[in-house]
């Protein structure tokens, strides 16, 4: 009943485009632009997201080459960015600028709008059985907030002085003083108003999401039937509504140390490039690390459960097996949501932190290893003895897995304050949170894309060109990161130019450029998934199969291409959970199928 | 007041939330958020040297007068709403919405009283985390009173008859809400300051 409640003002609901034509016409601008169908707000948040991955790829391949051939000069690269690179050389504000827009675009603007973004759009309505979310328009209003946030930021590229360059955690005294760097003036202006406008567009979502998963799911959809991408994603919601509003509140202080003379961050500062001592007294720059690392840890997590939602979901259906230990994994997650709030200081532990603080970190910390260990031995016994399809999802998948385990184990090295003295700020870190939240979530991603192509556009992708992307990209990505793990436990630091003129890191010079050399080509690579999709859109193999993985859940009852309002009739009764597959000799029961007095019990 | 939002909270959720005002309970929990951000912040700035503290003005005790009785009036007018009693609505709609405004322009003496004796935004004491706190307070009681003249607009346009019952209780327990958040941050600072 609720459902018809929140569509009242969209009579259309019903599935066939001939349907369409009695009721409302559409118009490009309400069906393309501003739409309100969540499937529509799924892919421009998808596409969005693609652009802008592609433009934070292409920073980090310009700032690797200046790390993997610091002596060279690259006359072109003049050509192409002018004063960026003067004398084919990237000068050391812009290789800066580069490296914070990077961080900033791939975690915010990539791995949270268009992770999160697509995924939570499209298939919370479509897996718990309702018509849209609970409220079309503030979900349409949440991507254009984000579209806003982005064109922001991406205007910040063009100013004079630069975008902001003092890293993507914008710590203060560099993120306070515009006299402290070029980017610190309008760049950081025009940072903080597209974070700001992103922090509105990812709250609006967050509580469209959560009242969805809890008041308008179909008859007979239990909490404890939902699918765990579901439960996945409504937990980054939790994560995201509870998190992001104390980075505002953070940003907001920061707004006024740098505009209207207060000292909230600010202490005892001598600025060298204009010869003056500051007046600002009794301001802490700490304090910002508290507010934005309450909101950086949970952040790291929102990145990665809708990733380890999607996993679970694509691992059982072409595992062909029930997911192992549903509950676990549900305990599991909300354990992680529980904790990220716990932990933020562990990216502080060098900051004077008291030592015996520091400790209660560390104990919170590690006891993350618990619900994730928990979660990847579930994902491998689903694995186990199984019948698996090696279709392009399930090995990106499978890949997520095995960059998950290979990214947290390092994560125990840096959650103890004793070895994060040597650790921290080198190349191990980025080794440690590139594997684990970044490529992971990356290959969740992409599995989700896969996976659900046939539901978004009624087509598929293309095998042969997803297997080379997958094995391309995976061992790419091992090439990448797993060197920079012995360059950082030799001590070399993050964020510096040019290595060379350092004794101890000159035996890095062919590994970094090795590093750059597989960078470029990994992020060359990712131009054929690009391709593959776009060309997919258009011309892939169309689908002919309601439900072409054999899968459970409710989508799949959907028509191949689903209007607004998902089901042309009544929304299907929902009488099981999602994960019977090879039970009582048959391969899968949808969730849509009474059950049977006979049947065994799950 | 914080009891009555609990017990009206529960009982629309055995009925069955409807999903607006299940939005705004989690919209209101992001809020909180914010606040508490900012409060915490504020305990972890007084310990630390140079921190100056300012007595609160008292004309802020007449604001939560104010926002208080509005509560009441924005309860009555609810309870008017469900008994039909449109002219009742109106009238106690109207009043909420001017004593909103009313709340509002106190705030603003009470920060020209603070500026004019010399304390403005230069420094890192709690006068400077009291403009900060209180004006995203008012800002968002700003956003209620905004949102009691939408409802109260439509309760005057005579073409469309609106007896549903939703818009008005998510105005109402937002108005509450910004009651109890305001009572929170007044103590807050009478305590800490």
């Amino acid at each position: 009943m609720s459902n018809d409640v929140a569509l009242h003002g969209h009579p259309e609901v019903v599935g066939s485009h001939e349907a369409h034509a009695h009721h409302h016409k559409e118009t490009f601008i309400t069906k393309y632009v501003f739409s309100q169908d969540h499937k529509m707000i799924a892919k421009q948040f998808l596409i969005t997201g693609m652009v802008w991955a592609v433009i934070g790829g292409l920073m980090s391949v310009l700032f690797r080459l200046q790390l993997g051939f610091p002596d060279e000069s690259f006359p072109w690269l003049e050509d192409v960015l002018g004063r960026w690179a003067k004398g084919g050389k990237i000068s050391a504000e812009n290789y800066y600028a580069l490296i914070t827009m990077h961080g900033t675009v791939l975690v915010f603007f990539v791995l949270t709008g268009g992770l999160s973004g697509t995924f939570a759009n499209f298939l919370i309505p479509l897996q718990i059985g309702a018509r849209d979310m609970a409220s079309p328009m503030m979900n349409m209003l949440s991507y254009w907030f984000f579209f806003g946030g982005s064109i922001v930021m991406i205007s910040s590229l063009f100013v004079q002085t630069g975008p902001f360059s003092g890293g993507w955690t914008a710590y203060p005294p560099l993120s306070a003083l515009g006299d402290a760097s070029p980017g610190s003036k309008v760049g950081m202006d025009l940072w903080i108003i597209s974070m700001a406008m992103f922090i509105i567009s990812q709250l609006l979502a967050g509580l469209n999401y959560i009242s969805t998963v809890l008041n308008m799911r179909t008859k007979g959809m239990s909490m404890n039937r939902l699918p765990l991408t579901v439960w996945a994603l409504f937990f980054t919601a939790v994560l995201g509504v509870l998190s992001f509003p104390v980075l505002l509140s953070g940003v907001v202080l920061l707004i006024f140390d740098r505009h209207a003379g207060s000292s909230f961050y600010l202490s005892d500062i001598f600025i060298a490039s204009t010869n003056t001592a500051l007046p600002n007294e009794g301001g802490s720059a700490i304090l910002y690390q508290h507010l934005f690392w309450f909101l950086g840890h949970p952040e790291v997590y929102i990145i990665l459960l809708p990733a380890m939602g999607i996993a679970s979901e694509v691992l059982s259906v072409n595992a062909r097996k029930p997911i192992f230990g549903y509950f676990a994994m549900i305990i599991s997650m909300f354990a992680i949501t529980v904790l990220a709030f716990l932990v933020w200081a562990h990216h502080m532990f060098v900051t004077g932190l008291n030592p015996f603080l520091g400790s209660v970190f560390v104990l919170l910390t590690l006891m993350i290893a618990v619900p994730s260990a928990i979660k990847v031995f579930n994902w491998l016994t689903t694995l186990f003895k199984a019948n698996i399809r090696f279709t392009p999802a399930m090995l990106c998948a499978i890949g997520f897995v095995s960059l998950f385990i290979s990214g947290g184990l390092t994560g125990i090295f840096l959650g103890n304050s004793t070895l994060d003295i040597h650790l921290h700020d080198t190349y191990f870190v980025i080794a440690h949170f590139h594997i684990v939240m970044g490529v992971s979530a990356f290959f969740g991603m992409f599995a989700g894309v896969y996976h659900w192509f046939p539901k978004m556009y009624g087509r598929y992708m293309n095998n042969t060109l997803a297997y080379i992307h997958f094995w391309g990209t995976i061992i790419g990505a091992y090439l990448i990161f797993w060197p920079m793990h012995y360059e950082g436990f030799a001590g070399m630091p993050r964020r510096y130019l040019d290595y060379g003129i350092w004794e101890s890191f000159k035996q890095f010079a062919e590994l970094n450029k090795f590093i750059s050399i597989v960078a470029i080509i990994t992020f060359a690579l990712q131009f054929l998934f690009l391709f593959n999709f776009f060309y997919s859109i258009f011309k892939g193999r169309k689908v002919k199969d309601q439900n072409p993985w054999k899968a459970n859940t409710l989508e799949w009852t959907t028509p191949i291409n689903p209007g607004h309002g998902n089901w042309p009739g009544e929304i299907p009764e929902v009488h099981r959970w999602a994960y019977d597959y090879s039970k009582d000799g048959r391969d899968f029961i949808p969730q849509t199928e009474p059950i049977d007095p006979n049947e065994s019990k799950h | 007041m914080v009891t009555e939002m609990r017990n009206e909270h529960i009982d629309q959720k055995n009925k069955g939330t409807h999903p607006h005002k299940f939005t705004l309970w989690v919209g209101i929990a992001s809020i909180i958020m914010t606040f508490a951000g900012l409060t915490s912040a504020f305990i972890v700035k007084k310990h630390a040297p140079g921190w100056s503290t300012t007595e609160v003005p008292v004309i802020f005790l007449y604001s939560t007068i104010i926002i208080l009785a509005s509560s009441a009036t924005v309860h009555l007018s609810l309870k008017a709403f469900k008994e039909r009693n449109m002219l009742r609505y109106r009238s106690l709609i109207t009043i909420t919405a001017l004593l909103g405004l009313l709340f509002i322009v106190c705030q603003i003496i009470g920060f020209s009283q603070l500026w004019n004796a010399g304390i403005t935004l230069e420094g890192s004491g709690a006068a400077q985390f009291l403009y900060i706190i209180f004006g995203l307070h008012a800002l968002h009681v700003l956003g209620g009173a905004i949102a009691l003249f939408v409802i109260f607009f439509r309760a005057y346009s005579s073409k469309v008859r609106r007896y549903n019952v939703v818009p008005v209780e998510v105005v109402s327990t937002y108005w509450h809400f910004v009651d109890a958040l305001w009572v929170y941050l007044y103590i807050f600072f009478l305590i800490n300051v």
